[in-house]
């Protein structure tokens, strides 16, 4: 693996984070009917951040849940390698809530259709908003962010990696280059 | 072909003990002369670069199924597969439809093997139908020509009418072939009962269903001073039972399988259907009990129980499908691989196992390799490895255990009733 | 991370690893399994037989449950009666499912090996829901996982299987499981009821409930049946009743009461009293519901394993 450019260090990333907070903020007057979903694995620790931040500039606690989407992945036969399902934890009825899936990376959206998907049988939603911390482009399926961290130009044959310190022991935002095609519909 | 020159036969013959090189003659069927010099230019020779020539083989277990399933085997296939495997004599149980248990039956198979070059011996049945109720017409049996009795398939549980066939066929001194089991103790069994069994809980067959059989069986002949010979030997207990009696002066003979001197149950681990048999593959202690019986004496012969039956019936559940394997083309070759090559017995005893001993069991004339003899002969050759396919396979049925397995002692032919039958046509 | 295993055809030889991965993705399909809708698309187009060749309600409708949650297409298969019977082949059954393109075949039936031959001629993957008295691997699955759950671990714990295990594919698939995981394994019975070679299982043998008992961290009740005909191996369900029941007086005899499981279904008053069966210390339902989640997690891992995998 080949690291192109380094699009945020640790500070880029935390700006990042509070860039997407304030977004947020602005869209939804009050947080009180918002709960907050990651997407595992990353996008759990970057709603998290998100609370967290949330929770220090607005003094609100948003719940916060994290979704497995992987029962529901379109390619979980055609894909190459099996994916493991993993548990679900939504300590909340998610019905009537505005929902803010959070992810890590928007890029064919296919884990976001998935995930709504998922949120469907979990229960229905007031609204649903996707938070992503960064777009890079190439979409498969009609997919938007209502909230973006970053916007990075890429090619078919890089790859976005969001490093956490919870996991990855440090924070970051890379552009990588893969040395074999991408796996179909990973995202 | 009545007249061939063998050159260079290694020549084992228990009875005459000789076991030397040398050249056979033989005219219209009958050996005219052993040694060097013979070579009239008239007579095909075939060179046998010092492979073994011995006395004829036979087989004195054997199922031809013919008449009532011919679907599994006939005289015809099942004498072509013994001659592929070496042996001159098969002796056929009576477990055919109609069982042979009338003289008819036993004329009808002596006609229908009329001109074979393996001898076909018939083996009467003990009872009626094979039923175990009335003593079947032993008499009319031995005069059209059966060699022995049995039951076989299935025990004489009766004890009073095992003692009588005992006493009764002391009168054409031909024994009585036993199926030992105790039905109630193999229940519906199909495997041996041990630590294979516990893994895959099939149904298993104690070794006390054969054992308890033998032990009755020994009493009941020490008693009436008949003749008892124990068919396929598969448990330590048997063996045991065997030596002893022996000992004790009991006229009792045994054979055993190659299949049980060769396989344990662990070969049942993978549920394969030619791993069924009855009796059934044993312990590795049995197994060695067998081979140590073999060696010593206690086991006289090697018979197959050759038991063909049709792909379609082994294909199904394991409980469901017939007992039983073909045999008779591996028999030689796993006598020779397991036995002769590992030292449990030379190979003038394994000669002697498969010619001399059932031959004398069965009453039947002694083959002698000496001028003037008629010619019966198997040839085989020692530094010739060859491996089994069951497709090629002269037998009727594909039911073997052993296919795609490699022996030593590739069988070359059979010299039998004026006829020189290669193996490999 | 996959199974190694393309079939689930018993536990015997199934590595630790596989049988861990099996039990660490129930919890998720557990959880799918809680929710208001109980239903994910992951198995979608997937076609799955349940092949029952020996009348069975609760395992049938146990995967039945599991496939249907996981969206797969269901086609349910019963005879009564073996192949054979119809003057069939096991192999023309074998044809038969590999000419309906079916994905995954889950087969009971009431010969040991019989999905063992059917699996070596199809290129569907095969689960055993029963073979005679083999295995259950499932069962077995279900209820180490059910114990884990209530233990948090499988490893050093004592597990007694109680009543007729020679005739038991609990019992084996019990034995194959957990001796894998690292617990120690005993069976208690009449000896008439235990297989001839049982220690060659590896297992502590009991034929005194009591010292069973006192043994037992868990214990595993299997049902109990008498024969009705010569050579049964008990003489009378009372006498066995009296000498192995599960009763709560026996329980409450002993120090640290053992965790209490039943494969089902239960016969009251016979093997397992009804005070126990319903007691703290029975996880008998819990097993129930583990069951359907087990044989999600494990039709997600056979079902959409990839040959790459292995």
């Amino acid at each position: 693996m080949k690291i192109i450019e380094t699009i945020a260090d640790e500070l880029g990333f935390v700006r990042t984070i509070s860039r997407l907070a304030h977004e947020i903020l602005e869209r939804n007057k009050t947080l009180e009917n918002v709960v907050l979903i990651g997407i595992r694995t990353r996008g759990e620790y970057i709603a998290r951040r998100l609370a967290a931040y949330l929770e220090e500039v607005e003094s609100v606690t948003v719940p916060l849940g994290v979704l497995d989407v992987t029962m529901y992945r379109d390619d979980v036969r055609g894909h190459l390698k099996q994916p493991l399902p993993h548990k679900t934890e939504i300590p909340f009825d998610i019905s009537g809530k505005t929902v803010i899936l959070v992810d890590d990376v928007l890029y064919t959206g296919r884990t976001a259709r998935a995930a709504l998907d998922a949120l469907t049988d979990l229960g229905r939603p007031a609204c649903v908003q996707l938070a992503i911390l960064v777009d890079r482009g190439h979409r498969q399926v009609p997919i938007r962010a209502d909230f973006t961290g970053k916007n990075v130009t890429t090619l078919e044959h890089e790859e976005i990696h969001v490093l956490v310190k919870e996991i990855d022991e440090r924070d970051a935002i890379l552009l990588v280059e893969t040395p074999e095609p991408q796996q179909p519909g990973k995202d | 072909m009545n007249s061939v020159l063998f050159k260079n036969a290694h020549i084992v013959d228990p009875i005459s003990g000789r076991d030397e090189v040398t050249d056979i003659l033989i005219e219209h069927g009958t050996i005219s002369s052993i040694g060097k010099p013979a070579a009239p230019s008239s007579v095909e020779t075939i060179d046998l670069k010092g492979a073994i020539a011995a006395p004829g083989f036979c087989d004195m277990h054997v199922h031809l199924r013919e008449p009532g399933y011919e679907h599994k085997e006939t005289i015809a296939t099942g004498t072509a597969a013994a001659a592929a495997g070496g042996f001159t004599a098969v002796a056929c149980m009576p477990n055919t439809d109609p069982p042979i248990d009338s003289a008819e039956v036993v004329r009808a198979i002596i006609d229908l093997a009329s001109g074979l070059a393996v001898d076909v011996l018939p083996v009467g049945a003990i009872t009626r139908k094979r039923e175990g109720e009335e003593l079947a017409p032993l008499a009319e049996l031995a005069g059209a020509g059966a060699v022995a009795f049995s039951d076989d398939g299935a025990p004489v549980v009766n004890s009073r009418l095992m003692r009588i066939a005992f006493e009764y066929a002391l009168m054409f001194n031909k024994p009585l072939i036993q199926h030992a089991e105790d039905l109630s103790l193999t229940n519906n069994g199909c495997v041996h009962e041990g630590a294979v069994s516990a893994r895959t809980g099939l149904p298993p067959i104690p070794s006390i269903s054969e054992t308890v059989m033998v032990a009755r069986d020994l009493m009941l002949a020490a008693y009436t001073g008949g003749l008892y010979h124990v068919s396929h030997v598969s448990t330590a207990g048997t063996v045991n039972l065997v030596r002893e009696a022996k000992k004790r002066g009991v006229r009792v003979t045994a054979e055993a399988t190659p299949h049980h001197f060769t396989l344990t149950d662990e070969a049942t681990a993978g549920f394969d259907t030619n791993t069924k048999m009855k009796p059934p593959l044993r312990s590795r202690d049995d197994l060695e009990a067998i081979k140590e019986g073999l060696r010593d004496g206690t086991i006289d012969a090697i018979a197959t129980d050759h038991a063909p039956h049709a792909e379609h019936e082994k294909l199904v559940e394991y409980t469901y499908a017939p007992f039983g394997i073909i045999g008779l083309e591996t028999a030689v070759g796993l006598t020779l691989r397991e036995l002769v090559l590992p030292g449990v017995l030379t190979l003038v005893e394994a000669v002697e196992k498969l010619s001399t001993n059932p031959r004398r069991i069965l009453g039947l004339k002694e083959i002698r390799l000496e001028p003037g003899e008629p010619a019966n002969l198997t040839l085989f050759d020692m530094n010739n490895r060859w491996t089994f396919d069951v497709a090629k396979s002269k037998s009727k049925s594909r039911n073997s255990p052993f296919h795609g397995e490699s022996f030593p002692g590739k069988i070359i032919g059979i010299f039998n009733r004026q006829q020189f039958i290669r193996a490999n046509d | 991370m996959a199974l190694s295993i393309r079939h689930l055809l018993g536990l015997e030889n199934v590595p630790r690893e596989d049988i861990q991965l099996i039990l660490d993705t129930t919890p998720s399909f557990l959880e799918v399994i809680n929710r208001p809708i109980k239903k994910v698309p992951t198995l979608q187009g997937t076609t799955i037989v349940n092949l029952f060749f020996e009348s069975s309600t609760r395992t049938r409708v146990s995967f039945e449950l599991a496939e249907r949650r996981l969206s797969a297409d269901v086609v349910n298969f019963a005879a009564s009666t073996s192949s054979v019977n119809k003057g069939e082949t096991l192999l023309d059954t074998a044809r038969n499912i590999e000419a309906m393109k079916v994905d995954m075949v889950v087969m009971r039936h009431s010969v040991p090996g019989a999905p063992h031959f059917l699996s070596r001629m199809c290129t569907s993957a095969f689960i055993n829901a029963g073979d005679g008295a083999h295995e259950h691997p499932t069962q077995a699955l279900l209820d180490m996982y059910s114990i884990r759950q209530k233990t948090g671990a499988l490893e050093g714990l004592n597990v007694c299987i109680i009543g007729d295990i020679a005739h038991s594919r609990v019992a084996r698939s019990n034995i194959f499981g957990l001796k894998t995981m690292g617990a120690s394994v005993a069976v208690c019975g009449p000896p008439s009821l235990l297989p001839h070679d049982v220690e060659s299982l590896g297992v502590r043998v009991f034929t005194n409930l009591d010292e069973a008992l006192s043994f037992s961290d868990v214990i595993n009740v299997l049902r109990i049946q008498l024969e009705r005909k010569a050579g049964a191996a008990f003489p009378s369900l009372r006498e066995y009743r009296e000498t192995f029941g599960i009763t709560g007086k026996r329980l409450e005899r002993l120090p640290n009461p053992p965790l209490v499981l039943h494969p089902g279904p239960l016969n009251r008053e016979v093997e397992i009293s009804s005070d126990v069966a319903d007691g703290p210390a029975s996880i008998i339902l819990e097993q129930v519901t583990n069951g359907v989640a087990v044989r999600m997690a494990v039709l997600y891992l056979l079902g959409t394993r990839k040959e790459s995998d292995s």
